[in-house]
């Protein structure tokens, strides 16, 4: 693994571009001269295999779930992954058994990568009985203490203190999991997100900070909101060591997912990395996205697409025919088929669910 | 089969809008994401993007066509491999409209749900509409039906024969801390000066000798990060104490504690909650003026999913730290900094808990019912003992916990008295006392025999300046004024 080279002397320490990739503007820059930019992982057959299908699913998901908003099953607030399927995905892949996850408003895919059903999910957006919230939380508010996913949080940078909590209790309790803490390019403005990497790299804890920075806070662009764009940066004055990484290509975000484990599982505290990104959706379904070009949205989808990616090279390298890439395609859609029927389908909340879960009558976070 | 393509809804609140454009037409291939069409609606103009792949086969609004319902086929969408012949069987009829109803007998419901919210408000007052009609009385010649029950449940907390023993509130709070972290080994207390300073106020002193930096943590001055670090913690299996040095400064950090502590159970449907306590100083200090004193009770009484605590003797400060701390729920538990160095007879026992959410009566009488809370309950005490040499025989009702309130204890009182005051520091609009009295009013009217007065700190901000500050703060004289005047005395 690509991780720590000497600590001291290296004069790459002054190179501002460890890696380019090709075909992309993004600019790969490490940070603290203890960190190189890892090369993107080397995938076999079975990894390509399930970084497709388990993107797919959140695209196909997503896209279903913009149906049906727009024909009144789910309401409210609807904020789709579109586009940045690599890096929760890759991310997952780098991921142990007992790992934590928390994240911000756009948290669909998030969920479905820790293997939380779709069904459930899906039922929990058109605000029905069988959510994973019973109806109760809606699009940004949804848990599953058995996959590790504490939230769904629709206050911006909110789950930043709680994902440095988690990671807190990991080392209260003395397990080697580690908290994998989503945030926006938008969030990474908040003070409290500054408050958390003091604490956590104050007393190093095992916290990954992945900054999803998907180039627009709602309709503000990184450049307008944001006096320093580069979000690997921003741990500097905290010694958290950080750095970007091609978030559209689910083998490099692997990668520094593979490197930011083992840096946080070494006792070595938290580490940031900067996912760039992109959303091709509007911030939320009521968003008519003035603020960028159609160009803009259509270039990445077609140049930089991160499925895309992925089908090439199974079809190109792996030697995949275009059937066996179709069967992963219809197994997609029959299990997005499936959730958005039972999630409408499946009865609202009973009247009374209003009054309950105000108050915990025992205790649910007795350490199982 | 080709598939309608409906006249979206972009937003929560739409209804109908405005075909502006068709960007596609009749024989145009589209693939997901393409814009087929622009709508405006009443807040901005947006882009429709096609869903499936197919080729535009019909157009059934017109561009520029206005008031289309969301929802109608605006257009249809032919699969790979089909032609037009292909529509003239109809295209495959989207489900659309309203979300499925839960219950189609409404009615069968509606028992079930009264049922629920009369057992969930029954701390906060039932139905008033319902009772209000089921006793409509003559005000003339009003009397007052008999009280049930009018001394009310009693019973001993303490059992018979308990030693007593004086304690300090500090003690008190210390010694909670410590016997619940010597049971439980996920109970830790976390904030600033906790640990190596032994607390600002020298609650958590000597914690760190026993327990350890792993469990007395000092924190950075850095109030919404460790309170939401709380909380994550909370979330990943521990017990945690946040120790606010004093309750003023958590207003940085009460997003944390409202939006992520107090609604999770809720938003979970029930899956996983926040154990959690946020203890420390609450309320007005002594001349550290405003930014510094403010009682907080009535602010945090307001969220559900949050209990509220505010003790005044020893003994109630230390058996609901260790009820709070064994809570399931985030417990607010506003201490006062005055009180800390007060000391109280506390019973001597192994294990000594009081439940949350029940009131205490602490000075039994007939005249006039006095509800109070915290160190609010100074005044109130010494008014009844005042009032006492005037012969008006006061009922002191502590309440120890504001939410949930135990508004049965207070209602029986009041019942018995027929009238009330209530004494509190905290401002005096939207204050606990004004709840209360609202409470009063629906629950108890008929045996009032006068308007409920409460008794809060002045409705300005608290001045430095030592006269200012008295003034602005509650006194005894000002309860014994209430209650002369809810009695007609003098």
């Amino acid at each position: 693994m690509a991780a720590k080279s000497n600590k001291s002397g290296s004069d790459s320490a002054s190179a501002k571009s460890a890696t380019t990739r090709e075909g992309s503007a993004r600019e790969i820059v490490k940070t603290l001269d203890h960190f190189d930019a890892p090369k993107p992982a080397t995938f076999g057959k079975d990894d390509e295999v399930r970084a497709y299908r388990d993107m797919l699913l959140i695209r196909r998901f997503e896209e279903k779930a913009g149906q049906l908003y727009g024909m009144g099953f789910i309401g409210g607030f609807c904020h789709l992954y579109i586009g940045q399927e690599a890096v929760v995905v890759g991310m997952q892949m780098a991921m142990k058994e007992g790992d934590e996850v928390v994240t911000g408003y756009r948290d669909h895919g998030h969920m479905l990568a820790t293997g939380m059903e779709a069904r459930g999910v899906m039922a929990e957006l058109t605000g029905r009985r069988s959510g994973y919230s019973k109806g109760k939380g809606g699009s940004m508010h949804m848990f599953s203490k058995e996959k590790k996913f504490f939230g769904g949080h629709g206050i911006v940078g909110a789950q930043v203190p709680i994902g440095t909590g988690l990671a807190f209790s990991n080392v209260y309790n003395k397990t080697d999991a580690i908290a994998i803490t989503y945030f926006g390019d938008g969030a990474a403005n908040q003070g409290q997100v500054y408050e958390s990497f003091n604490m956590a790299s104050l007393w190093k804890l095992p916290v990954v900070y992945v900054i999803e920075n998907n180039r627009y806070a709602m309709g503000t662009s990184v450049s307008r909101a944001s006096a320093e764009t580069n979000f690997a940066h921003r741990g500097l004055s905290f010694k958290i060591p950080g750095f970007q990484v091609d978030g559209m290509d689910v083998r490099a975000v692997k990668a520094a997912g593979d490197l930011a484990a083992e840096h946080c599982r070494s006792g070595e505290g938290p580490i940031i990395l900067e996912m760039m990104t992109y959303r091709y959706r509007g911030h939320s379904m009521s968003d008519p996205a003035k603020y960028r070009t159609r160009d803009e949205v259509q270039k990445m989808r077609s140049e930089s697409d991160p499925i895309e990616q992925v089908k090439k090279r199974l079809t190109e390298d792996h030697g995949m025919s275009e059937d066996e890439v179709k069967a992963i395609d219809k197994e997609v859609r029959d299990i997005v088929a499936d959730a958005a029927d039972f999630a409408q389908n499946d009865p609202e909340p009973d009247a009374s669910e209003l009054w309950t879960d105000i108050y915990a009558e025992d205790i649910p976070q007795a350490a199982e | 089969m080709p598939t309608e393509i409906l006249m979206p809804a972009l937003s929560p609140t739409m209804e109908e809008g405005t075909l502006a454009k068709w960007v596609k037409k009749v024989g145009d291939a589209v693939a997901p994401g393409d814009v087929i069409a622009e709508i405006e609606t009443d807040k901005a103009t947006m882009e429709v993007e096609a869903v499936d792949e197919g080729t535009i086969g019909k157009i059934l609004v017109d561009e520029g066509s206005e008031g289309v319902k969301v929802n109608a086929p605006i257009a249809i969408l032919l699969a790979e491999g089909e032609d037009e012949s292909a529509m003239e069987n109809g295209a495959e009829s989207k489900s659309r409209g309203a979300p499925a109803s839960a219950a189609e007998d409404t009615s069968a419901t509606r028992e079930t749900d009264e049922k629920q919210s009369s057992k969930a408000e029954a701390s906060s007052g039932g139905n008033a509409v319902d009772d209000m009609s089921a006793r409509r009385v003559p005000a003339e010649g009003k009397t007052h039906p008999d009280p049930d029950d009018p001394e009310g449940d009693l019973a001993q907390e303490i059992p018979e024969g308990t030693e007593m023993v004086s304690v300090t509130v500090r003690e008190a709070l210390r010694d909670a801390m410590a016997e619940e972290m010597r049971r439980d080994e996920r109970v830790f207390v976390m904030g600033e000066e906790v640990a190596e300073y032994q607390g600002a106020y020298k609650i958590t002193q000597g914690l760190l000798d026993e327990f350890g930096a792993r469990r007395v943590v000092d924190t950075p001055i850095t109030e919404h990060g460790f309170a939401g670090l709380g909380v994550g913690a909370a979330f990943g299996g521990l017990k945690p104490i946040v120790e606010f040095m004093t309750f003023n400064f958590a207003m940085q950090a009460i997003d944390q504690i409202i939006n992520s502590a107090a609604k999770t159970l809720y938003m979970a449907g029930g899956q996983m909650g926040c154990p959690i306590v946020f203890r420390g100083p609450n309320g007005a200090a002594a001349r550290v003026a405003a930014q510094h004193s403010q009682d907080y009770a009535a602010w945090y009484s307001h969220v559900p999913g949050l209990k509220v605590v505010q003790p005044y003797t020893a003994a109630d400060y230390k058996g609901l730290l260790k009820s709070a701390i064994r809570d399931p729920n985030p417990v607010i538990f506003l201490e006062n900094e005055i009180l800390y160095g007060h000391s109280f007879e506390i019973p001597k026992l192994d294990d000594w808990t009081v439940p949350i959410g029940k009131a205490r009566i602490h000075r039994k009488g007939k005249d006039v019912t006095i509800v109070s809370f915290g160190i609010g309950m100074t005044y109130a005490v010494k008014a009844a003992e005042e009032l006492a040499k005037d012969g008006i025989d006061a009922e002191v009702i502590d309440l120890r916990t504001i939410r949930p309130m135990d508004l049965p204890t207070v209602i029986r009182s009041v019942k018995k008295t027929n009238r009330c005051v209530t004494v509190e520091e905290g401002f005096p609009q939207s204050s606990v006392g004004a709840h209360i009295a609202s409470e009063i009013m629906a629950q108890a009217f008929d045996y009032l025999d006068a308007p409920v007065l409460k008794v809060a700190g002045k409705d300005v901000p608290m001045p430095y300046a030592a006269n200012l500050e008295k003034l602005a703060l509650p006194s005894v004289k000002d309860v014994i004024d209430a209650v002369k005047a809810v009695t007609y005395r003098d």
